[in-house]
């Protein structure tokens, strides 16, 4: 069985307690440890502005859980949540091979222009001072012509 | 055509493409009047170096919804393709969770 990591966010009513917000994670908890998974992170985002109402609520209580696991168990919990009344919405959402890829480009990156700097005769990283200033001379927004759509 | 407009060089054609003609010669002709008006379209992800586009980062993503809450095109912001699909994925994940809206009026 592969381990894969996922992210799980989920939104409960901002009026929820935090003994309902640690109950929640505690059934998430619960499964995750059941199905041979374990709890990477566990972010709490607190209460935020909902950018739209679902149902009555215009704001929610977010909280970002990172799951390392496997497709079953996130089916689970994803079932599980589902039913969940004071879960009002949730996302999972596979996480690793995103991020695989976000190494590999960054590291490409960082090896051809190391590689190009050594071919023009100059130490491979970056000195301070050097070309010129990483802050962008316009910072303006018109870089979007709006009124086009 | 699409090349050498304004002050848009050699690589400044991409975003440009698919166009309706007559705008293309109006823009041509704006171009010569006033040769910096235009400003060559660029990427962003490109420019700033930044690979990961995701939903949770909500200020990444926010230039990108304008107030009518759809999907800022590409002609217009200059987004890559690349960078554009990323963006695209991101965005609509983020409206699931009610971080971006599906619609304003």
């Amino acid at each position: 069985m592969s381990v894969r990591q996922y992210e799980l966010v989920y939104i409960l009513p901002p009026d929820s307690t935090e003994q309902q917000v640690a109950e929640v994670h505690d059934l998430v908890a619960a499964n995750v440890t059941r199905l041979n998974g374990q709890i990477d992170k566990t972010e709490n985002w607190g209460r935020r502005k909902l950018a739209y109402e679902i149902g009555p609520l215009k704001e929610g209580f977010y909280v970002l859980e990172v799951i390392n696991g496997s497709g079953e168990l996130m089916k689970e919990l994803d079932r599980r949540l589902k039913v969940l009344d004071q879960v009002i919405r949730h996302l999972v959402v596979r996480s690793d091979e995103e991020k695989k890829v976000v190494d590999r480009t960054r590291t490409r990156r960082q090896t051809n222009s190391e590689r190009r700097r050594v071919k023009r005769g100059l130490p491979p990283t970056r000195q301070p001072g050097e070309g010129r200033s990483s802050e962008p001379d316009d910072m303006d927004d018109d870089r979007f012509e709006m009124g086009e759509i | 055509m699409a090349f050498g407009q304004g002050r848009s060089g050699g690589g400044g054609g991409g975003g440009r493409r698919g166009r309706a003609g007559d705008k293309k010669d109006k823009d041509k002709e704006k171009g010569q009047r006033r040769p910096m008006f235009r400003r060559r379209k660029i990427c962003k992800f490109c420019a700033d170096k930044i690979d990961d586009i995701n939903y949770k980062d909500v200020k990444l993503l926010g230039p990108f919804v304008p107030e009518r809450g759809k999907i800022l095109p590409r002609r217009i912001s200059g987004t890559c393709a690349l960078h554009q699909r990323k963006l695209q994925t991101a965005i609509k994940r983020a409206r699931q969770l009610a971080l971006i809206p599906y619609v304003t009026d």
